[in-house]
């Protein structure tokens, strides 16, 4: 046992000296997002699990659609079309029952230790969702070497890979922080489950992500439109396809995802901290 | 606030604390103050508040009425600050299984805004203090019960906080592993002045090693006062035992229905 750090009298307890407020944020922050992974790395195995769900839609679902003529619009093949979709699907998949990390998590106990951290809770709402965030890019490189080994057209420009990475974060990190805030109200996973459920067929068929929004009745194109995952898959589909291009514009979509996940994330900030009640 | 010039300085100072849960008032009205440097202990039986008081002194839970400054600071008005100079190991398992010892460390260090140039130094030297070198880069789900219990010390010292609440730190663990968690904490206070705040339900743990016991039953503190005071109380020869039973069932006396018991019940599941 070291000897150097055993004084005679019990020395003065100095409090550690302060970074800038910015610079802890960003430190807690990204001290969260690093904890998820290191975990994926512990655990490589959960990765190969989360790739089955696009492997069955892409090879059975899409296989068969894409003989359905006039789905995709212009000169798009389907599978092109459904890949994008798809990509965000999985993504979602994972987010929106990121809650129940968080509820696990407050069973166990780990949650007491953050807050009872002097982070602010808007710091460990946002590593949570950044950490989403890095489980939704390891789903993106498994559906880009699935759509790749299926002959989609994947435009492999580095700056398009970036834009579609920072659609995957931004994506996966608002669906995540919905999750989260449900899980601080309902607490229990039994719950959660019904709604998680409940949540994740109507936004994932109320919108573009396997056909396009000119095929549907008004009422369900106004609901498509209102829906953040429509603009994260208009994102995917301009950047990810060579034939593909955007239907809203790039920077709208960006801006309704960053918007949408700011302001959830004020909330869930509020809502995190009844998690340690 | 310079609490360390004085020896009788208070740790914590709590007046008029209490928290009601809908009709249930898990804390009553509590006031107690706690001396910088004091090994504190909690006892009463399960549902009597003591978790319920250490969540509002960690500002995990926000007080219904009254006040407490915990390190010089408000749990209220302050609670970042209070957050800044405690550290907390809960009664649950806080440490993450699925991390390996440093990096839950690590996760801590970064949380507390320890300063980069220093957390490898701290973490490596919290390791050794607590024992656990050698197991560093394994994971926690593969650590034994005492084991996981010395990491959740080292984490939560990692940012040197004056005040320490340890809730039930041995529940579970064989008396070896409780002996040296003892030991660490014994050490922590001998070597660095802090205060300690422990909740337990082995009276002999709390006989041998706190300086001062509250006895708390249904949010109300019964009793305070040195392990010897709180004897000579019930009677010569008494044991801590002797003292938990007297004094609470002097208090059940008072009443204590099957509804009390169901909404007790029914708050420490919601709210426990």
């Amino acid at each position: 046992m070291a000897k150097s750090d055993a004084p005679a009298a019990p020395p003065a307890i100095t409090a550690d000296r302060r970074p800038g407020r910015l610079e802890s944020f960003i430190t807690q922050t990204f001290a969260v997002a690093a904890a998820e992974v290191q975990k994926l790395r512990h655990d490589p195995l959960e990765l190969l699990t989360r790739a089955v769900q696009p492997v069955l839609w892409l090879m059975l679902f899409g296989e068969v659609m894409a003989q359905v003529r006039g789905v995709a619009p212009g000169n798009l093949p389907y599978l092109d079309f459904l890949s994008a979709g798809i990509l965000a699907q999985s993504a979602l998949f994972v987010a929106i029952f990121y809650g129940i990390s968080a509820i696990w998590e407050r069973d166990l106990g780990v949650l007491q230790r953050y807050l009872v951290s002097p982070a602010p809770r808007s710091a460990l709402v946002l590593g949570k969702a950044l950490s989403a965030g890095v489980r939704g890019l390891s789903q993106a490189v498994i559906v880009y070497i699935l759509a790749l080994l299926l002959g989609v057209g994947i435009d492999l420009n580095p700056l398009s890979i970036l834009g579609v990475a920072a659609a995957i974060v931004l994506g996966s990190g608002l669906f995540a922080t919905l999750s989260l805030i449900i899980a601080c109200i309902v607490k229990t996973r039994e719950r959660f489950m019904g709604i998680g459920q409940v949540l994740t067929m109507p936004i994932f068929f109320a919108s573009n992500a396997i056909y396009p929004l000119s095929l549907m009745p008004g009422w369900l194109r106004a609901v498509s439109h209102a829906n953040p995952l429509t603009y994260e898959v208009d994102i995917l589909r301009a950047l990810m396809l060579v034939k593909g291009a955007s239907d809203y514009g790039l920077p709208l979509d960006f801006a309704v995802l960053a918007a949408v996940t700011a302001a959830l994330v004020a909330i869930a900030a509020v809502a995190y901290r009844r998690m340690g009640y | 606030m310079d609490a360390t010039t004085n020896e009788a300085a208070a740790a914590v100072e709590i007046t008029g604390l209490t928290r009601k849960f809908g009709e249930l008032t898990a804390v009553d009205a509590v006031t107690l103050n706690i001396r910088q440097g004091e090994i504190f202990g909690l006892i009463g039986p399960n549902g009597a508040g003591k978790s319920t008081l250490i969540k509002m002194l960690t500002t995990l839970l926000p007080p219904t009425s009254g006040s407490a400054r915990v390190a010089g600071f408000d749990i209220v008005s302050a609670p970042a600050e209070v957050r800044r100079h405690i550290g907390y190991v809960p009664q649950l398992l806080s440490a993450d299984g699925s991390l390996s010892g440093y990096e839950n460390l690590l996760l801590s260090a970064r949380l507390y805004g320890v300063p980069r140039a220093e957390r490898d130094e701290r973490i490596g030297r919290a390791l050794a203090r607590m024992g656990l070198a050698e197991a560093a880069g394994h994971l926690v789900s593969h650590y034994s019960g005492g084991m996981i219990r010395r990491l959740e010390i080292a984490q939560s010292l990692l940012h040197r906080p004056t005040v320490l609440f340890l809730d039930e730190p041995t529940v579970g663990l064989d008396p070896g592993a409780r002996e040296t968690v003892w030991e660490r904490v014994l050490d922590l206070r001998d070597r660095f002045n802090r205060t300690m705040i422990v909740t337990s339900h082995l009276m002999d743990e709390i006989n041998e090693f706190c300086d001062r016991i509250a006895l708390i039953d249904r949010g109300h503190i019964a009793a305070v006062g040195t392990a010897a005071e709180l004897k000579a109380r019930v009677g010569p020869d008494a044991t801590l035992d002797d003292v938990f039973i007297k004094l609470i069932a002097e208090e059940t006396e008072s009443g204590g229905s099957y509804g009390e018991v169901r909404r007790a019940r029914r708050a420490a599941r919601d709210h426990g």
